[in-house]
């Protein structure tokens, strides 16, 4: 059986990839990432992690339009599966969870505080 | 008008192309050209180029590389390469012992060199706080001249704690490192150990095996090292043990360490006493001492707090304390010296780091190292290339049966990493047997880690670095042949074909030239030095410390006795040892002196009797004499020192001395001696001023009779010492072995040297004995067919020479120079310097054209020697 989890800079991806809808293909992704971030990644490092989400499924493909800008080559539009988001959703609500049990920073904070 | 169009690099695009999945091809290029041309937009076309092949490279993902070759056949033809490669290997034994007895030679050289290179780099490591570790030294003027200095007065430290302590989480100041005699009740043995400050411990990380850390906070405890407390105490438990210094200090172990290894700074260091005992002994002296310049500070830098930050907090720290006009003149600007670069980086300038030859002995090796490997890789290309005529009917026949290129490349290159890995196999037992050696030779105590990743590491590397580029060569060049010329037979490799191999062999003979060049250089300069006049008679001169109360209370008596055994010439003492510049004074004033200057003399102050123990050369005036009560105001200058005072009779001339912690005195001059080698005999002698003392101590000289035997004479001596020095070992150095120590770093590095000139001429005589057996045996019929038409045994021979001879020659005419050029740079490190001199290279060259000789004669004549009848008989 494949690999199912979900890793941090792939639930990233995934998540660029929801956000640029029918723009969510390699390069755009990249941009996208270093726009939000402000980190600098390669394409092929975006592409690859791409190419994995769609082993395990998260993500489905195909070739979309050309531009004149890539010398009249089509771009792979990656899209997300059901499947795909529902790992998504298990993601954040693990977090939420685990936020919420960390004392400093649940809603009960003052209870603790010891601020009168 | 418009620019001419940029595209994206073409080179990037042509690599992209070869590594890159099929299917990908187009979605990929599209992105990256996307992205080339939003970069033009914002920066200049050389970074949108420069980030085309950052994106490039960064598709080599196993996602995005073709697969083909990881297909199970392509796994399964592996397998067979090695297995035709072992099979190669099998047949021709001579060849495949020349090539993995050469690589083998290479590879333990390089693997030596590395260890050696991995134990420099990673000195000092073992302190856990290596990081943070740093001595206190300051840099100051004399005599127009920067000076570095690593002596402290004891306020230094002091100062560093109590107002500082913001920068320093420990400061550490500590005597010298001195041997000391160390009894308890049944033994006494004499040892290395310092006072040191209470953290000194935790500083240096020292690992206890018994007590703990602090145990130097009670004043009279003493921490020993594993190995004293095994010499003092055997089995049993030495905590709490009493033992006793130098016959007048009892102290009791409170803690035992593990030994430091031999790649630390504090290696010597056997037994440590806390410093309050030290000040509570030495009335002389105290914390809060500012003027007396003896002690070491060591300290730890706080974390959080870099050294440069505290580097620069306490740069003013001595000029504050001591006097304004010495602080003037002098301006002492104290540094924290980190001990990362104790080992390789102290050598200073003027005040300014400069590279040190220990630094530069690790190039050296370092480069060596790799040339004797370079030059096993070069025998092998050599030898396959040579013999690629041979391979040539394999490499036509799988060719023409459907064998694309780059599966003969994987052949050849398979096989010699096969080859590689028995070498790196072969080298490995090599080391392994010659490693106790070769720490005996250079002064180490490295061991062969076999768990430890990095000597795993660096295996692999080496045989796969030496297998590919060993073999990339040979793959290339005979994967290059043409199927159809060579299965006609009309393939014959050119004149141009053998050029690459000459070339090598003239490579490879230059480097071994020019090694050998360097061993005999090295060691002339060693000899030269050796040579040197000392100014004084090292032979059968003993020299002893005076390291128990006895000496001082019997010194009389025991002159007496030796002198009526007679063993002994005569006995003498002195403030200071005879093989080392200690004690620098200033503050002297003669007639004619320059009134701004203040130059520093070495000043020793001897009995008597000293000039004739040491058996000095006086060229002017006398000796000092218990004849004339007024010599305790007599002194005795060198040779260097009265030309820097520049006094044209100095008979008679008056000196005074007004040093800071001595009331001022007159001196006069008595007599002048000839230059005596104290300190380095690379250097020039220093001016010295010698008193005369006849309560002088600390140094204990007895000359034995010139003309008795020494092995005789000690036995004889030693009775008299047990008898009036019984507190103390008999424990006596000749002078001229201490002095002969000083060569021990230059004469290890020859003797590496050579071993590794040797080595390098080796692996290039064993190529050459390989290439004139493949020549001889391709030329087998010309040889034959000339001895039928009435060539002589000795012009086949010749014929047969005649090329390697040539070779060798231009290799000599190459390394010449070479040699010239890094060897006079080598020896400008020296003050005291021989000159190169003709014969060495002439020497060098001759020695290398015999070997060649001797080498190729075997095969040549061999040859040459063989009946015509059975070498033309295919024909």
């Amino acid at each position: 059986m494949k690999e199912t989890r979900l890793g941090d800079f792939e639930e990233v991806v995934l998540l660029l990839v929801g956000i640029l809808g029918e723009q969510a293909y390699a390069f755009n992704i990249a941009e996208e990432f270093e726009a939000q971030t402000e980190r600098s990644i390669s394409i092929g490092a975006v592409h690859s992690t791409l190419s994995r989400l769609e082993d395990k499924g998260f993500l489905t493909s195909e070739m979309g339009a050309s531009t004149a800008e890539r010398g009249g080559r089509r771009k792979r539009i990656y899209t997300i599966t059901a499947y795909g988001r529902r790992a998504l959703e298990l993601s954040r609500d693990l977090k939420v969870s685990l936020w919420k049990q960390y004392p400093a920073f649940a809603p009960d904070f003052l209870n603790f505080g010891g601020q009168i | 008008m418009k620019a001419k169009q940029t595209i994206p690099p073409r080179l990037a695009r042509r690599f992209l192309h070869w590594f890159l999945r099929e299917d990908l091809k187009e979605e990929v290029e599209g992105d990256l050209q996307e992205k080339f041309y939003i970069k033009l937009e914002g920066s200049s076309p050389t970074y949108a180029k420069l980030n085309y092949w950052y994106q490039v490279l960064q598709y080599l993902r196993p996602f995005a590389i073709r697969k083909s070759t990881y297909t199970p056949t392509h796994y399964a033809m592996y397998r067979s390469y090695f297995k035709i490669g072992w099979r190669n290997i099998s047949s021709h034994k001579e060849y495949a012992c020349i090539n993995i007895g050469g690589l083998a030679t290479g590879m333990m050289v390089a693997l030596l060199i590395a260890l050696w290179i991995y134990d420099e780099l990673s000195f000092n490591k073992y302190h856990d706080n290596y990081e943070r570790i740093v001595q206190v030294m300051y840099h100051a003027t004399y005599e127009g001249e920067r000076k570095t200095n690593n002596s402290q007065p004891p306020g230094m430290g002091t100062t560093l704690t109590s107002t500082y302590d913001r920068y320093f989480e420990y400061v550490v100041p500590a005597t010298q490192t001195s041997e000391f005699v160390v009894a308890t009740e049944d033994k006494k043995l004499t040892a290395a150990g310092r006072f040191m400050q209470a953290d000194a411990p935790k500083m240096l990380g020292l690992r206890m095996q018994k007590g703990t850390q602090r145990a130097l906070e009670d004043m009279r405890s003493v921490l020993i090292s594993t190995n004293l407390a095994e010499k003092l105490f055997a089995d049993a438990n030495p905590i709490d043990q009493l033992i006793t210094i130098n016959a007048n200090l009892e102290v009791k172990v409170s803690g035992v360490y593990e030994d430091l290894p031999a790649n630390s700074a504090f290696y010597e260091l056997e037994f440590i006493m806390p410093l309050d005992l030290f000040y509570s002994t030495n009335q002389w002296t105290g914390p809060d001492v500012w003027d007396n310049f003896f002690m070491r500070t060591y300290a730890q830098v706080r974390s959080g707090v870099t050294i440069r930050e505290a580097s620069e907090a306490v740069e003013d720290v001595m000029s504050a304390h001591i006097a304004p006009e010495d602080a003037a003149r002098e301006k002492p600007e104290i540094f924290l010296h980190p001990m990362s670069q104790w080992h390789l980086h102290s050598q200073f300038e003027n005040g300014a780091k400069v590279r040190s030859k220990a630094y530069m002995f690790v190039w050296f090796f370092g480069i060596t190292g790799l040339f004797v490997l370079l030059l096993a890789c070069i025998n092998f290309m050599n030898l396959s290339t040579a013999r690629s005529e041979k391979r040539a009917k394999e490499v036509g026949i799988r060719k023409s049966i459907g064998s694309v290129r780059h599966q003969l490349v994987s052949q050849f290159l398979s096989e010699s990493l096969l080859i590689a890995i028995i070498a790196c196999i072969v080298s490995v037992g090599m080391v392994w047997l010659t490693l106790p050696w070769f720490n005996e030779l250079s002064g180490k105590d490295i061991q062969l880690q076999w768990l430890s990743p990095e000597i795993w590491g660096l295996l692999i590397l080496f045989t796969v670095v030496t297998g590919l580029l060993a073999g990339s060569y040979p793959a290339f060049y005979l994967s290059s042949f043409q199927a159809v010329s060579v299965l006609k037979g009309s393939f014959r490799s050119g004149r141009l074909a053998a050029l690459p191999r000459r070339m090598l062999v003239v490579f490879q003979f230059t480097i071994s030239i020019a090694l050998i060049i360097g061993t005999i250089t090295v060691y002339q300069q060693i000899q030269f030095v050796k040579d040197r006049s000392l100014g004084y008679e090292s032979e059968g001169l003993l020299t002893f410390p005076m390291n128990s109360p006895e000496y001082y209370r019997n010194y009389e008596q025991l002159r007496n006795e030796l002198i009526r055994t007679n063993a002994v010439a005569d006995v003498a003492k002195s403030s200071r040892p005879l093989t080392s510049a200690l004690g620098w004074n200033e503050g002297f004033n003669w007639p004619g002196k320059a009134q701004d200057t203040s130059p520093a003399f070495n000043t020793i102050w001897v009995s008597s009797d000293y000039g004739n123990t040491v058996g000095w050369d006086i060229v002017e005036g006398r000796d000092f004499s218990h004849d004339f009560a007024t010599d305790s105001a007599a002194i005795i200058v060198n040779e260097t020192a009265l030309k820097l005072m520049g006094l044209e009779n100095p008979i008679g001339e008056v000196v005074s001395f007004d040093p800071s912690w001595a009331e001022r005195k007159e001196y006069t001059i008595v007599g002048v001696t000839r230059d005596m080698v104290k300190e380095s005999p690379y250097e020039a002698t220093h001016p010295s001023v010698i008193f005369n003392d006849d309560n002088a101590a600390s140094w204990l000289f007895v000359k034995i009779k010139p003309n008795f035997p020494a092995q005789e004479a000690l036995p004889i001596i030693e009775e008299v010492f047990s008898e009036l020095v019984p507190s103390a070992p008999f424990d006596y150095k000749f002078v001229d072995n201490e002095y002969n120590t000083k060569f021990r770093a230059e004469e290890r590095i020859g003797k590496l040297a050579s071993l590794f000139a040797l080595l390098a001429i080796f692996i290039s005589s064993l190529g050459l004995f390989g290439l004139a057996s493949y020549v001889a045996e391709q030329r087998t019929k010309e040889i034959g067919i000339r001895k039928v038409l009435g060539a002589s045994v000795s012009q086949l021979w010749q014929l047969l020479s005649k090329e390697f001879m040539v070779l060798v020659m231009s290799a000599c005419i190459i390394a010449a120079p070479l040699a010239y050029f890094l060897l006079q740079g080598w020896l400008d490190n020296y003050e005291y310097r021989t000159n190169l001199s003709w014969w060495t290279f002439a020497a060098a060259g001759t020695g290398a054209l015999l070997l060649t000789l001797l080498t190729v004669s075997f095969q040549t004549i061999k040859a040459a020697l063989l009946n015509p009848a059975n070498s033309l008989k295919s024909e």
